[in-house]
């Protein structure tokens, strides 16, 4: 195994659902969805977003574009017209996830 | 029945404040059928809603009428129908501003269609006491903890009311509260009579519309993949979709302008702002982005197929905005060395300093802008910045505290930790927070209006 971080495996979009925040992981290659699916799960993004998620997170998959939808509750602070923050509408927090690092099997080649 | 096998449908704007240029490159650039153009968003019914009370000839997206100025010799000269959500909270009034500016160009003829009735702000108190109860779809409350700060209250209407209008003969409709992806879907039901139980045919318009609302950002703007590989992004092209009438969609944009449309830019556009993507929910109804087919099939042009549709639910969403107190924002630059270290002390003298004077808030949020506004807590700490912009955020039911707030934050420079700057603006002023009530109405307690007229 190695570590990896998200950026160089998949990328990503971000958008606000209320005081949700949903973000969009899309994998940069076929070949890097079957880990993705197995390594970034609800809990591994919750545990991620720890301080910034309030609540919790649920993942939705998109087999047919290889992607993987997460919606993060209660991570905007109040959400779009209440929030204080900048990024009121986490615009930002697509890649805030790339942040994140995953094992992946050594010979899983990365570019 | 049947006229073209295939229309094009432009997208014009993404929302109230896209780039003015765009629809007029549009409807000149290449050949296009019909343009589409979103102005709202959730906050801004309200805005509108506020601009009707105080003049009765207000109430629509302002911006759309130097549009249709721009647009509207070439779109009467080519036959291109426009659809906007523009008309707001007064699509009337929005109605009678375009006929004065085709008046003013000396058009002959023109016909307008406005598709209103989604406004429901007058009628709560009936809609209510019909059993309606408008919760909080999110939070479960009920509606009367907020009734009395309501400020605007619009159902989302879809595409065959538009569509209706289009029949009748509308050159333009203007619409209230529509869905964004029911701008996009009309002109396909009107085209190729797609009937209410076409549940795929529908969900690929639905797809369409999801995929052009944003504009740019399906044509290469905010791509996150490769930005860099985007090219000429000064004159980027916004997105059309050939619509065809077995629900096959193609994605494109004008030749010989900028941007990119390729599957991995469609692709991060369809997971924009969605939730459960096997039931994303619209009046028509439910589409299935599980199911969807995206392949190349050219340069700048992405086949969009294979779309699965389900039948839609008896509800309405309703979108309502009320008052929830007050907010103000400052900001103050520190400068080079140790300027995370002088913005986050600053911050503390400003929040003692409101204490001392007996102030508190329901939230005071700091930020140090080139460390932590994006990212928050993931954020490394940056190695002795050359600047950081603190930026202090506060909300309170208490007009008071927070033009107190914005009384404590400027004399930082003078009182508090060296070489500052960024004061320029002044004093942070008190403005209202803008809060939503997403909810539910059936379907039958509500009916859209749809009215054509002659210039």
């Amino acid at each position: 195994m190695k570590k990896i971080q998200l950026l160089r495996l998949a990328h990503s979009r971000s958008g606000d659902k209320g005081d949700a925040s949903n973000i969009g992981l899309i994998a940069r290659k076929p070949e890097y969805y079957p880990v993705l699916k197995e390594r970034v799960t609800a809990d591994a993004v919750k545990r991620h977003f720890a301080g910034i998620c309030i609540g919790k997170v649920e993942r939705f998959d998109l087999p047919n574009l290889y992607a993987l939808n997460f919606l993060l509750h209660e991570a905007l602070a109040g959400g779009g017209t209440v929030s204080l923050r900048n990024d009121a509408q986490g615009k930002t927090m697509s890649t805030a996830l790339l942040r994140m690092e995953i094992d992946v099997p050594d010979e899983l080649i990365v570019e | 029945m049947k006229q073209r096998d295939h229309i094009r449908i432009a997208s014009g704007q993404g929302y109230w404040g896209d780039l003015p240029q765009a629809p007029y490159w549009q409807v000149t650039k290449g050949p296009v059928d019909f343009l589409v153009m979103d102005y709202l968003a959730e906050v801004t019914m309200s805005i509108l809603q506020k601009q009707r009370s105080r003049d009765p000839r207000m109430g629509y997206a302002k911006d759309l009428i130097q549009v249709i100025e721009q647009i509207l010799p070439t779109v009467v000269e080519k036959n291109i129908k426009v659809i906007t959500n523009g008309g707001g909270v007064n699509p009337q009034a929005c109605r009678n501003a375009i006929f004065e500016v085709a008046k003013r160009i000396g058009l002959k003829k023109l016909s307008v269609g406005i598709v209103y009735g989604d406004d429901i702000f007058d009628d709560i108190g009936e809609l209510v006491s019909k059993g309606n109860e408008l919760r909080n779809m999110e939070t479960g409350d009920a509606l009367h903890s907020i009734r009395g700060r309501l400020q605007s209250a619009n159902v989302y209407f879809g595409a065959f009311p538009i569509a209706e209008a289009l029949r009748q003969g509308a050159d333009i409709v203007l619409t209230g509260r529509a869905t964004d992806t029911g701008l996009t879907l009309a002109p396909m039901i009107y085209e190729f009579g797609w009937k209410e139980d076409d549940y795929s045919k529908l969900a690929s318009g639905i797809v369409a519309g999801h995929i052009l609302e944003c504009g740019g950002q399906s044509s290469g703007g905010n791509f996150q993949k490769n930005w860099k590989s985007v090219p000429d992004l000064t004159n980027i092209g916004f997105p059309i979709a050939e619509a065809h009438y077995d629900g096959v969609v193609y994605i494109t944009k004008h030749d010989g302008t900028g941007g990119l449309v390729s599957v991995d830019t469609i692709k991060e556009q369809l997971l924009y702002e969605i939730g459960d993507p096997s039931e994303y929910i619209t009046p028509e109804v439910i589409a299935d982005f599980t199911s969807i087919r995206l392949e190349q099939a050219g340069e700048n042009r992405v086949k969009v197929s294979d779309i699965k549709g389900m039948p839609p639910t008896e509800f309405y969403k309703v979108s309502m905005a009320y008052s929830d107190g007050y907010y103000a924002i400052g900001t103050l630059t520190y400068g080079w060395p140790e300027a995370l270290e002088k913005a986050q002390a600053a911050d503390s003298i400003m929040r003692q300093r409101l204490k001392d004077l007996g102030f508190a808030y329901d939230e005071f949020h700091t930020e140090f802008l080139g460390y932590n506004s994006c990212h928050g807590p993931l954020s490394p700490v940056p190695v002795d910045p050359n600047e950081i912009l603190l930026r202090v955020a506060v909300r309170s039911k208490n007009r008071e505290a927070v033009e107190a707030f914005g009384r404590q934050l400027v004399p930082l420079v003078l009182t508090g930790p060296p070489t500052v700057t960024g004061f320029g603006a002044g004093r942070p002023k008190a403005q209202d927070v803008v809060a939503y009530w997403p909810a539910l109405i059936k379907k039958t307690a509500v009916k859209p209006v749809v009215e054509v007229a002659e210039l």
